[in-house]
């Protein structure tokens, strides 16, 4: 057990290597100079030079790489070049707003994706299954922004029961909080509930042929209890793993949604910081939000050689 | 010459199902719509009328005009251009680098641990957040936007092509060629290769859907093709401003959007339930 907890771990580090190299060398590669954009564009060709200095831009680019790679293990992911505030302390002010709004989204995942996928898979290509399949369907070809737009258009703007854009920290009551945050949460929920239902469905309907089930149904049991308890823990390991897959696409979502609802979280500072050049900036959100999908996708594998002592041995 | 046979047979040997004829033929419209945008479109996208103003539809403007007074029916059909564009340079251009990728780590094993945890780590950074920082940091172009989609579905058009080779590989007719002294290249290109054509029809029309979602959000957030080339997404986002006054400058690009990808998509699961039979309903 141990030694797979230790070997899966160490199959991290390779991965986390290589976003690394894929950030810097993205951040190196592009035209465009740092230097310039601290500099702006009055700075003289020696201040130039000296800034570059300061910032090491002057040396070999796997020099540059180890210095990087070097600092960023101590925690230091350096400082804006808007602001002069070290990056970590402005991603640490946005994290509230996206944390509350990706966990929101996949509560709302949970609570509707399984019962949906579960039923589907009963009802294999009956009515039920159809509309839940029709429903995963355009969620899927709906962009994030339109279902955003057509929510506030009929929610916020014609029957006004919310409102229509902002954000209020749950510091400043659970009412306003959860006002704001609950159409945001929808919207970006409606992919993820597309992806997890279908996911769930396909991974039910393997299941559900299983000696087992007729087993559990052959001797009673109600049918809530065989599909849920039985089926549904048994066809949990492909929905976790999209779970884990799906966190990308979760912040990418993020991002849109929270443009379109103007909510001050991660997902406005990023494009903040691209559109300013801001290259610590973009670098560390960047690093920061792979390493995070890292770690999850190595929490759900570890979660499954706890639960599953088949994985263990393999 | 046979795989490329029974491909043809699966395709056409039952009669497809009428949502399947249906997203065929308003794909086919949409494509027609594009190809011949400059004819069908009642003025000229870029157009500007200070006196027609944000005006609601009527048998002029039939679909209303944008803040600038442009005619929003004929930037809509332009925008398909743009949109159709980069979903066919994205899908190609993913298939093009990811399947050689994919046969080489699926035979060469060693090649394999270092490619795969490459593809692992391009696949850890969010689509949109590689996407954004690539067209931000170079010149927003049809060809950055196209290269910023496509790196980000490399992964998993690699991964695909590596699965269906290991799966290959074990079969006997592959270890009858190695056991003959085929060259490695030999084999790749025709034992390997051939399995993997139909599973990449099928993750192409996904990869094609899917770039064509990140162009109009990328476009929507400020970060993709300029607005005198309209597009689906900075038609949106131009909209977007004057959502409250008239929610249909968001709302008729949005519903062509979605239209498109909605019949890609289902082109794309019928194709799949054709070529792959296994995966029938499935996923």
């Amino acid at each position: 057990m141990l030694s797979y907890f230790l070997r899966r771990l160490l199959m991290a580090i390779p991965v986390m290597f290589f976003v690394a190299v894929f950030v810097f060398l993205l951040l190196r590669l592009t035209p465009g100079d740092p230097a310039q954009a601290i500099a702006g564009d009055q700075a003289s060709l020696a201040q130039l030079e000296a800034i570059r200095e300061s910032l090491g831009l002057n040396e070999p680019l796997s020099v540059q790489f180890v210095t990087w790679i070097g600092q960023m293990l101590q925690g230091d992911f350096g400082r804006s070049l808007i602001s002069d505030r070290p990056v970590l302390e402005m991603i640490g002010q946005r994290l509230g707003p996206t944390l509350a709004l990706a966990l929101l989204a996949m509560a709302m995942t949970l609570l509707f994706a399984l019962p949906m996928g579960v039923l589907a898979a009963w009802r294999d290509g009956g009515m039920t299954d159809r509309l839940v399949m029709t429903v995963s369907v355009i969620g899927f070809s709906v962009p994030i922004f339109v279902i955003g737009y057509v929510l506030i258009g009929v929610f916020a703007v014609n029957l006004r029961w919310f409102p229509v854009q902002g954000y209020k920290a749950l510091a400043d009551g659970i009412g306003p909080f959860a006002h704001r945050i609950f159409l945001p949460g929808l919207a970006l929920a409606s992919i993820y509930i597309a992806l997890i239902s279908r996911m769930t469905r396909a991974s039910m309907l393997e299941v559900l042929r299983e000696d087992y089930v007729r087993t559990a149904r052959a001797k009673g049991l109600p049918e809530g209890l065989v599909l849920f308890r039985h089926a549904l823990r048994n066809a949990a390991i492909p929905i976790l793993t999209v779970v884990g897959t799906g966190f990308a696409m979760m912040i990418s979502g993020v991002v849109v949604t929270e443009t379109v609802f103007n909510i001050p979280g991660l997902g406005r500072l990023v494009v903040d910081a691209v559109l300013a050049r801001d290259y610590p900036l973009i670098q560390a959100i960047i690093l920061l939000t792979a390493g995070t999908y890292v770690l999850i996708n190595l929490a759900i594998d570890l979660s499954y050689a706890l639960t599953d002592p088949r994985i263990r041995y393999q | 010459m046979s795989q490329t046979q029974s491909l043809r047979k699966r395709l056409i040997e039952t009669p497809p199902h009428w949502t399947t004829v249906l997203a065929l033929i308003v794909l086919l419209a949409i494509v027609a719509m594009a190809l011949f945008a400059p004819r069908i479109a009642n003025f000229p996208p870029t157009e500007l009328n200070a006196m027609m103003r944000l005006k609601p539809a009527d048998g002029t403007y039939w679909m209303g005009t944008d803040s600038f007074g442009r005619d929003l029916y004929s930037r809509v059909i332009h925008g398909a251009r743009v949109s159709l564009l980069v979903g066919a340079g994205v899908a190609l251009g993913a298939i093009l680098i990811g399947l050689p990728l994919g046969l080489l780590a699926g035979w060469f094993r060693g090649l394999d641990a270092v490619l795969m945890r490459a593809m692992d780590g391009l696949m850890a950074i969010p689509g949109i957040l590689l996407a954004i920082a690539i067209v931000a940091l170079t010149k927003a172009g049809l060809t950055t936007v196209i290269i910023a989609i496509m790196l980000p579905e490399i992964p998993q058009v690699v991964r695909l092509v590596r699965a269906r080779v290991l799966a290959t590989r074990s079969e006997t007719f592959v270890e009858a060629a190695v056991l003959l002294g085929t060259s490695p290249m030999r084999i790749i290109w025709r034992h390997l290769l051939p399995s993997t054509i139909a599973p990449l029809i099928v993750q192409g029309t996904y990869v094609y859907a899917s770039a064509i979602l990140t162009e109009a959000a990328l476009s929507f957030l400020g970060v993709g093709i300029g607005t005198e080339t309209p597009t689906w997404g900075n038609i949106m986002a131009e909209g977007r401003l004057y959502f409250a006054l008239n929610p249909w400058l968001v709302y008729w690009p949005a519903i062509v959007l979605s239209l498109c990808i909605l019949s890609i998509n289902l082109l794309g699961d019928a194709l799949r339930d054709r070529l792959d039979p296994k995966m029938k309903g499935r996923s």
